[in-house]
């Protein structure tokens, strides 16, 4: 039987402009709307997770993503990269969700597209950074879940075996299938888009589902659907101090040390 | 009406052509500056990311993706390494002649290894007596038999030690006014790759002189018709060669332009940083205006040869005022660094250095305006 594999995958506004976006001090949101948006990047790690998947062992990719119309050519670039679908779930009602209506969106999404194994998700998104919507996802659709996983190998056809970071050490897991695996940079290297891979996702469809398809009410999705408030958001200002160190070598270090100690760095 | 945008593709393939030069080029630039010689890491990654394919026909192992993607290909490498975009440029140049006017026999026996980089291609027609004027040249050749005997030397010749595939052009030794193009390879009994330049700019990028010695060539060698050979380098050296250097230009323009608004950012002159400084928006202005008319002209350009249409007064035009406007650029981002700007350290020094390759590499300036004249007078 061919592994399953699902892939959800964000547009993001590009972290490389990150400076270009502000907070609006009247609804305490960002304003993206001047910068690109991009792959988000740890979801490019989760894709090559799938895509050496299928080199290895044979697996089907459909890639999952909730977003405006606009990240249509985000997906498209998962198609170029070699995913076999691209479903991309999109429709006004799905604007402003947190990460538990996101979540809840693709999980539903997935459900609609029926069988899978395995799913793959970025262990988190370069804007929200939450790491929330990969375990929340496991937990609508009743899967275990392995996080943050740094190395991946089959073991046998219904198991992987993954070893997850964590902030002193890892731990070694063995998951049964079906579950859902969040990624992270340590992952794999992705590979690069090329232009063979743009020309061959040119007879390649993007699918789109909206509210209706998916069987959902307006008040289970989007921002009805948030619990998530954000009451504040502030700049953070960076300021630089400089002080020269004066004496000997010796004497430069050990103040050096004393001054890195006293402000919590060493 | 005239459409100017992108398409989503060809996004993508810019989007590509930058991943490209950011992680596999610009990780080297600083090895290729300090030893002017070719990186082999870089040319195995052009062939890893099928940069050799890019105007190559699908049938013969290429992409058959046309000569805006190869555009974009080289402003994005160009804006990483010009010397990169260059030999890359150049590859093409030499890969056009068998494409346009070889046999099928020669087709099938060499693009298909041009394509896939495992062959390296260039042409090579200039000599020290003859280059924009081609007329010129004294490497010569000889019948004898059903084969052909040439002697003679080429130098500036870009890729002349890294090639296994050359075009090259040769007057017959019996009548001065018949010169015929050769497809030669690598290890020919009598040919050899001699003198390798040490150029100001765009190092990294190998620049020499080629020997013919008596050199036996067959007559399947022979490219086109006997007598024919001007037509067949020139058009690739007016379109593909030309086109070329546009891109190596557009590439070095945006580099400029990118280092200077970024130290112009962060360099603090008077309480404030130097952006906001009239003189140097008045620098960062031109040099946005020129890159923008300077991909206009690009662009259609490239739009024209796509469609197989004759384009080498085009690229002319594009030619003369890219490189122009990228050796202004390279001298007012070296401006706006001051100081910094003549340390090692700030590409923009290299830029400088670059800028000045562009302008004699496929015609000066001053043959462009030769080219031009005579094609407004026509």
């Amino acid at each position: 039987m061919t592994l399953q594999i699902i892939v959800c995958v964000k547009a993001v506004p590009d972290p490389a402009q990150a400076d270009r976006i502000k907070i609006d001090p009247a609804t305490s949101t960002l304003t993206r709307a001047q910068v690109p948006l991009t792959f988000n990047p740890l979801d490019r790690n989760a894709l090559e997770a799938a895509l050496q998947i299928r080199e290895k062992s044979g697996a089907r990719i459909t890639v999952l993503s909730m977003g405006p119309s606009g990240a249509e050519s985000i997906v498209r670039e998962c198609l170029s990269l070699g995913a076999d679908h691209v479903i991309l779930l999109s429709d006004r009602a799905f604007a402003g969700a947190d990460a538990y209506a996101t979540a809840f969106t693709l999980a539903r999404g997935i459900e609609k597209i029926g069988k899978y194994d395995l799913i793959l998700c970025g262990m988190a998104s370069s804007d929200g950074a939450t790491e929330w919507v990969g375990p929340q996802i496991a937990s609508f659709l009743g899967i275990p879940a392995a996080t943050q996983v740094e190395e991946l190998a089959q073991v046998d056809s219904r198991t992987f075996r993954v070893r997850s970071g964590m902030e002193n050490g890892y731990r070694l897991m063995e998951i049964k299938l079906p579950a859902l695996l969040t990624a992270t940079r340590k992952l794999n290297r992705p590979r690069a888009l090329s232009f063979s891979g743009i020309v061959k996702a040119r007879k390649k469809q993007i699918v789109q589902w909206g509210l209706r398809d998916l069987g959902l009410a307006e008040d289970q999705v989007g921002q009805a659907a948030s619990p998530t408030v954000v009451s504040a958001m502030t700049t953070r200002t960076a300021r630089r101090q400089v002080e020269f160190i004066e004496g000997s070598i010796e004497e430069k270090a050990e103040i050096l040390v004393q001054r890195l100690a006293q402000a919590g760095l060493i | 009406m005239i459409d100017f945008t992108f398409t989503e593709e060809q996004e993508m393939f810019r989007k590509a052509a930058r991943e490209f030069a950011e992680n596999q080029v610009a990780p080297r630039v600083a090895e290729m500056e300090a030893t002017g010689k070719v990186s082999e890491a870089v040319v195995r990654a052009l062939a890893e990311a099928e940069m050799m394919a890019l105007t190559i026909p699908e049938p013969f192992g290429g992409l058959g993706l046309g000569y805006t993607a190869r555009m974009i290909a080289l402003e994005e490498i160009g804006r990483i390494s010009v010397a990169t975009a260059m030999m890359l440029q150049v590859f093409a140049l030499g890969i056009e002649p068998i494409l346009k006017f070889g046999s099928e026999a020669q087709k099938q026996k060499y693009l298909p290894g041009l394509a896939s980089g495992k062959r390296l291609a260039t042409t090579a027609v200039t000599e020290a007596t003859g280059g924009s004027d081609p007329t010129g040249i004294r490497t010569s050749y000889r019948k004898d038999g059903d084969d052909y005997i040439i002697n003679g030397r080429k130098c500036f010749i870009t890729n002349s030690h890294i090639a296994d595939t050359l075009t090259i052009l040769a007057k017959d030794e019996n009548d001065p006014k018949a010169f015929s193009a050769f497809i030669l390879e690598k290890g020919m009994p009598g040919f050899k790759a001699t003198h390798e330049e040490n150029k100001v700019g765009m190092r990294g990028c190998n620049t020499g002189e080629l020997a013919f010695e008596d050199v036996r060539v067959s007559k399947e060698q022979l490219l086109f018709t006997e007598g024919k050979g001007l037509r067949v380098t020139m058009a690739a050296i007016g379109d593909v060669g030309r086109g070329g250097m546009v891109g190596c230009a557009l590439g070095v323009q945006a580099a400029c332009l990118e280092a200077s608004v970024k130290f112009a950012r962060e360099r603090i002159l008077y309480g404030k940083p130097i952006s906001q400084l009239p003189t140097i928006q008045s620098k960062l202005a031109e040099m946005k205006i020129d890159l923008e008319a300077g991909r206009l002209l690009a662009y259609r350009a490239c739009a024209i040869q796509d469609k197989g249409q004759p384009s080498s007064n085009e690229f002319a035009v594009a030619k003369y005022f890219t490189t122009e406007a990228a050796q202004k650029a390279a001298k007012m981002a070296v401006d706006i660094h001051g100081g910094y700007g003549c340390m090692q350290e700030y590409a923009v020094s290299r830029y400088l250095r670059d800028a000045f390759v562009l302008g004699p590499s496929a015609g000066t300036s001053d043959i462009m305006k030769v080219i031009i004249a005579r094609w407004v007078l026509s």
